[in-house]
């Protein structure tokens, strides 16, 4: 892979997506934004903000209502010669694509034997801890991993989530991209750029540490890193993996790193039952039984209908849920 | 305001140039394509008909896992076809195998899915036909996005979408109109109205006046044409392309037609069908009514009438060939095509079935 001189910039991960989508579209004319509300006003998020400003109608552009016909649409724009990277608005408001994103976009390639690619990206304004109101803050992410043919990544920052976008752009596979909507405003040190090594595919190492493997993608990175600082002040070592990428999985990352410290908790905001959390408890289990001191652990959402914003702290992984998890791991000076 | 509604409805009747008798009708005449038009227009069907039948023969013989016959809707499949131009796009649904094979698509490969070696058997990019889809509906915005990508770049591409009367009940089916007509788009959708969605007749589907008619709540122009009238069908799509080219945005047509045979062979029609109705369907059939007017005006004699019966039956041939050849399918293609680099568990699957395969043959060698 070659390398040129990176640039760096403080973004917040609304600015980095958006930084994402201007740099594609100046390199690739192919490249076309579209969605709900993402032209003049720049999206409910601000996320396509002055792109279609500085790019025109033709390459930014509002459609209408309805998510099975954005996602049918950019279906044919991306047989015909266009990179699309369309808007769902809310996550829970994506269901009515659904059979596009199931029985078309993810199944294209196999059917028509690769001869028909589908570079295209669906954003998706992702999960909770913005206090939504009812259908605005679901974690869908296990719809998307679950259905062969898609790349599901979640970045958990903002230079990730600048690079991942960039590669998903440029993919000749049609990748669902979760935005974590409560990061949308965090900021961070964002490395600018079109050449850099593969995000999607890989797992990183967030924080080193020696007693037990916290995993988590998305919204739940951040939560697990104050997770790990909290127990090294107690003195217990966290290592803290970020997937940012649910298909492909890298197990070789997950694996070496449970491997190192012998126990796991998967923290996640979704519903637990039937996950991604519970697909990850059952692959390091089966992959590193011999290396486990104890059963792997699952913070996650509860099995319930995404509560209201007064009950929703209740919902999500906390730093003390996953202290009391980790606690759990069956400790020989417990 | 009225004059722009007024142009969009559809006639009050269903456009027919030639009557089932193959009389030109009073404002036939003015319209009748062009002789050669219609001679190619009924070889086509002569070869669309042979093909139907022998892909239900095939059935039979269970060489074919099902097929859903276009009999009877000939003219439809292949004015479908014949409107378009080389750079144009057709979006098919299940029943348009015949329209696809109109095209230009290699019987076999069109047959591929029906048969079970693999859900696409053609290169859609080579003929410019989308793969056969058989959600209903579905194919359809993916028509208007290639439509308007081909408008962004300056193309003249025109794309004829295709769907069936219960397929108008789907959501896909009005947000791809509505698309079409905010972006406008040069589509054309194609309805062949053919009575009944498998079991369920068109009044339970619809009560608006005509299919044609829910073109002007998208500010679309609706025409309905007799379905089983090649000449009126020519006229009136190809009509709809030209204005679809012209940048007159997206047309609307329904074709009012019937499905004389059940939905597939696993379909028993005598359950919700009385066969007098199927009987005088059968008396408007798209072929014995261009045949008389053909016959009538001395355009078609005994001699071309043989030759096109002659190509039919070599595409009927062709179509035997293929379908009792057997293809020993990969196991690898299970997985070659799901990504375009296939994931590491991917990679770890196959070599799982690899495995099975290499004991079972081992076993076998035993």
């Amino acid at each position: 892979m070659t390398t040129t001189a990176v640039a760096h910039e403080t973004l917040s991960t609304a600015q980095a997506i958006n930084r994402a989508l201007h740099d594609a579209m100046t390199e690739d004319p192919t490249v076309l934004v579209l969605g709900e509300d993402v032209g003049p006003l720049g999206g409910v998020f601000r996320v396509t903000d002055g792109l279609t400003a500085k790019f025109g109608e033709d390459r930014c552009f509002d459609t209408p209502l309805a998510e099975a016909g954005i996602a049918g649409f950019a279906v044919g724009l991306a047989m015909n010669g266009m990179r699309p990277v369309i808007e769902m608005q809310f996550d829970a408001f994506a269901y009515p694509a659904f059979e596009q994103v199931v029985s078309h976009i993810a199944k294209m390639r196999n059917r028509t034997r690769g001869r028909v690619e589908l570079p295209l990206v669906i954003r998706v304004p992702y999960a909770g801890g913005i206090g939504g109101v009812e259908h605005h803050c679901d974690s869908s992410e296990a719809y998307y991993a679950h259905t062969p043919g898609l790349h599901v990544v979640a970045p958990s920052n903002p230079s990730d989530a600048y690079s991942l976008l960039r590669e998903a752009i440029a993919s000749p596979d049609p990748v669902v991209f979760l935005e974590p909507k409560k990061l949308y405003w965090a900021k961070g040190d964002v490395a600018l750029g079109g050449d850099r090594e593969p995000g999607i595919g890989t797992a990183v190492v967030r924080r080193q540490g020696t007693d037990a493997t916290l995993i988590a993608y998305g919204p739940a990175v951040p939560v697990a890193m104050e997770a790990a600082e909290e127990a090294a002040r107690e003195g217990r070592s966290l290592q803290v993996v970020d997937l940012r990428s649910i298909v492909p999985f890298d197990d070789a990352t997950v694996c070496a790193a449970v491997e190192s410290t012998g126990r796991a908790v998967v923290v996640a905001e979704a519903a637990g039952f039937a996950s991604v959390a519970s697909e990850i408890a059952a692959r390091v289990s089966e992959r590193c039984f011999h290396s486990l001191s104890a059963p792997v652990r699952r913070v996650t959402g509860f099995d319930i209908p995404y509560p209201p914003p007064k009950l929703e702290h209740l919902q999500l992984p906390s730093v003390d849920r996953i202290l009391d998890a980790v606690d759990d791991l069956q400790w020989e000076d417990a | 305001m009225t004059s722009d509604v007024d142009r969009m409805l559809p006639s009050k009747t269903p456009v027919m140039l030639l009557g089932p008798d193959g009389r030109p009708s009073a404002a036939g005449s003015a319209h009748l394509p062009a002789d050669d038009e219609l001679l190619r227009g009924f070889a086509g069907m002569v070869t669309a008909r042979r093909f139907n039948d022998q892909a239900s023969a095939l059935v039979r013989q269970g060489r074919l896992a099902v097929y859903p016959s276009s009999h009877g809707q000939e003219a439809c499949q292949v004015a479908a076809a014949q409107v378009l131009d080389r750079e144009d796009w057709l979006f098919p649904t299940y029943r348009d195998t015949a329209a696809v094979v109109a095209r230009g698509g290699d019987p076999v490969e069109v047959l591929g899915l029906l048969k079970g070696d693999w859900h696409s058997g053609y290169d859609p990019y080579e003929l410019r036909i989308g793969p056969l889809t058989t959600p209903l509906a579905t194919q359809l915005p993916h028509a208007v996005g290639v439509a308007h990508a081909a408008r962004l770049r300056g193309e003249r591409t025109v794309v004829l979408a295709m769907c069936g009367d219960g397929a108008t009940s789907e959501g896909d089916f009005h947000e791809a109109l509505n698309f079409a007509a905010v972006f406008h788009a040069p589509v054309v959708f194609f309805v062949q109205n053919n009575q009944y969605a498998i079991s369920v007749p068109l009044a339970r589907q619809s009560v608006a006046p005509s299919l044609a008619h829910k073109g002007v709540g998208y500010g679309i122009p609706g025409e309905q044409v007799d379905g089983n009238d090649l000449a009126a069908l020519l006229d009136v799509l190809s009509g709809a392309v030209a204005r679809a080219r012209a940048g007159e945005g997206p047309q609307l047509v329904e074709g009012r037609t019937y499905r004389i045979q059940a939905h597939t062979n696993a379909d028993d029609a005598t359950r919700y069908r009385a066969d007098d109705e199927v009987t005088a369907w059968a008396a408007k059939d798209p072929l014995v009514r261009l045949e008389a007017y053909l016959r009538a005006e001395g355009i078609l004699d005994d001699a071309r009438a043989a030759a096109f019966t002659e190509a039919a039956e070599e595409v009927a041939r062709r179509t035997r060939d293929g379908m009792n050849r057997d293809v020993e399918p990969d196991p690898d293609d299970l997985f070659r095509f799901v990504y375009s680099r296939p994931t590491p568990q991917l990679v770890e699957q196959l070599a799982v079935v690899h495995d099975e395969l290499s004991r079972t043959e081992s076993e076998a060698h035993r």
